[in-house]
């Protein structure tokens, strides 16, 4: 138990001893995206009879929230594959379980302390309703261990950061940025409201909007049987990699 | 003596590069055990099995009576290993990075331990400096101390000293003597071959991920001639019939190996009488780079030379 606590501890250390650019630097992203698109948007746009600079809010919070937590196991990974410091982590008598819960909770934590400074950084522009905190949680807490499970899959199977940074521009960016955060699917034509169906991250993203207004463009369980399926789908997957020791133990 | 680390034809293929074929070997408790070969030879592979940084494909590893795949958490916490290369966690202070290492192997509360290690490895004045702003003298250092932190009873060294200036490597082995004294098992992989004979009570030599030779240091060095003398005569044609058949000639020296001292005589008495003029002779010792070098050059085979 200790060695899982220590790698979950390191981990979190690593991304706390750089929070500048971990944690303070998203939240300000959040906040400039807030800034312009509600000033832009704010006197034209209302998303289900709630303004727009409230609607978007949870957005912000999720979708920065999801991709810190891959960019943390992942980034992490692959710096210590790249610098080969991984060993100190390989030689200890920790299992490929414990290993997957200390990097997807420090993910998760990363995710959890990004979103509450994008909501701390926000609140000032607009105040959105907080009808079902316990919604809120369960998803933000969700989407950032699936978001951590992948970035674990991404830091083990890259070689080399460009191949992560493939990885996160071109499948992370878009499944994020594409998935409700700035708009409601139903403000889309036909065919992409179906595509946006298939992304996984715009059930996160409903979900999560739902604990705050109350209302959402799918049933909140809907969202939640997508979400946890994912989970489930998602860690089975890096379990199934770790146990392996694909690229980690030859 | 018990077994300390016991390696039973282990083998490990990389796509088509056989980097184990069939290693077996016993290291008993408090050896202090030398693994030479050239590079490629199957070294580190060896050592990364046993520290299950790589799986055999087949064969099997035990460390104090532990098997490293099935009960890999009671094998792991006996074992400390060095690695070759020069790595180390850029985020962390050395306290940080030995405090962290120590919790990652179920030790709390090991600042007394720590502390014993940095003084030993004179690392006291930078434990609270950044591991970027160490030089890589004092990276290895660190890196030896992570391997100690867990107070492990055998210990790997995967060429430690390589790149190190000779003051530290010299502190560095009096401490490793120093453990391996109190009782720890010691595996030292190096390329320094007088490092080995001064270090090793008993060496493995491997090629081509084979076992070519395994014997004590001292039988090592007996075994493969012990001395040699080294003469030139003033006409080099006259070498004595019966010596001719035992030596070898080269640029006018003649050479000749000696099982021990105690043919000196004869052989001078040899020459005396065939009125050989001897106009310079040298006695010179083998040592363990003229065995490495013969069991590497031989084409022995590796079941008889691994006894």
């Amino acid at each position: 138990m200790l060695g899982f606590r220590t790698l979950l501890y390191k981990e979190v250390l690593r991304f706390w001893k750089v929070s500048f650019q971990t944690v303070a630097a998203p939240v300000l992203t959040a906040m400039l995206y807030l800034m312009i698109f509600s000033h832009v948007l704010e006197a034209h746009v209302q998303v289900h009879g709630v303004p727009y600079p409230a609607f978007l809010i949870p957005g912000l919070v999720m979708m920065s929230a999801l991709q810190n937590a891959f960019a943390n196991s992942s980034s992490s990974l692959i710096q210590s594959k790249v610098t080969g410091s991984v060993v100190f982590v390989l030689l200890p008598p920790i299992s490929y379980v414990e290993f997957f819960l200390a990097y997807v909770m420090a993910a998760m934590l990363r995710g959890l302390m990004v979103g509450t400074g994008v909501v701390l950084g926000t609140i000032w522009f607009a105040v959105p309703d907080l009808q079902a905190p316990l919604w809120v949680l369960t998803f933000i807490v969700l989407g950032g261990a699936i978001m951590g499970a992948l970035g674990m899959v991404a830091g083990i199977w890259a070689d080399k950061f460009d191949q992560l940074a493939g990885f996160q521009n071109f499948l992370i960016m878009p499944l994020t940025m594409l998935s409700g955060v700035f708009y409601s699917i139903h403000s889309l034509p036909e065919f992409w409201q179906q595509i946006s169906r298939f992304n996984p991250v715009f059930y996160m993203i409903d979900g999560f909007r739902f604990g705050f207004f109350g209302v959402s463009d799918v049933a909140p369980e809907t969202s939640l049987a997508v979400v946890a399926t994912s989970f489930v789908l998602v860690s089975a997957a890096t379990l199934a990699l770790l146990r392996s020791g694909y690229k980690l133990r030859s | 003596m018990s077994v300390a680390v016991a390696i039973d034809r282990v083998e490990k293929r990389f796509g088509s590069v056989s980097a184990l074929a069939g290693v077996s070997l016993q290291i008993g408790e408090g050896e202090f055990f030398g693994l030479l070969g050239p590079n490629g030879a199957g070294k580190t592979t060896l050592i990364s099995c046993l520290a299950g940084l790589a799986r055999p494909d087949t064969g099997k590893l035990v460390v104090m009576g532990h098997d490293v795949v099935t009960d890999y958490r009671a094998a792991r916490r006996l074992l400390g290993v060095v690695p070759q290369e020069l790595v180390f966690d850029p985020f962390f202070s050395v306290r940080e990075t030995l405090r962290i290492q120590s919790g990652y192997f179920g030790i709390r509360n090991n600042g007394d331990w720590i502390d014993e290690i940095l003084a030993n490895l004179d690392l006291t004045a930078k434990a609270d400096t950044n591991m970027r702003r160490l030089s890589g003298g004092m990276k290895r250092r660190v890196l030896v101390a992570q391997a100690l932190v867990h107070k492990p009873p055998v210990i790997v060294l995967d060429e430690p000293t390589a790149g190190v200036d000779v003051e530290l490597r010299q502190g560095l082995w009096q401490f490793v003597q120093r453990l391996n004294r109190d009782g720890h098992t010691v595996i030292l992989t190096t390329h320094y071959l007088e490092e080995a004979e001064a270090l090793c009570g008993r060496i493995a030599m491997l090629k081509q991920g084979r076992v070519v030779a395994l014997d004590s240091t001292s039988n090592l060095l007996a075994r493969f001639a012990g001395q040699t003398l080294n003469l030139r005569l003033a006409s080099p044609g006259t070498l004595p019939e019966a010596l001719r058949a035992r030596a070898t000639e080269s640029g006018g020296r003649w050479t000749l190996p000696l099982a021990d001292l105690g043919e000196i005589e004869p052989l001078l008495s040899t020459l005396r009488e065939a009125g050989c003029s001897i106009e310079d002779l040298r006695l010179t010792q083998t040592d363990l780079e003229d065995v490495f070098l013969g069991v590497m050059q031989s084409t022995v085979s590796p079941n008889k030379a691994a006894v």
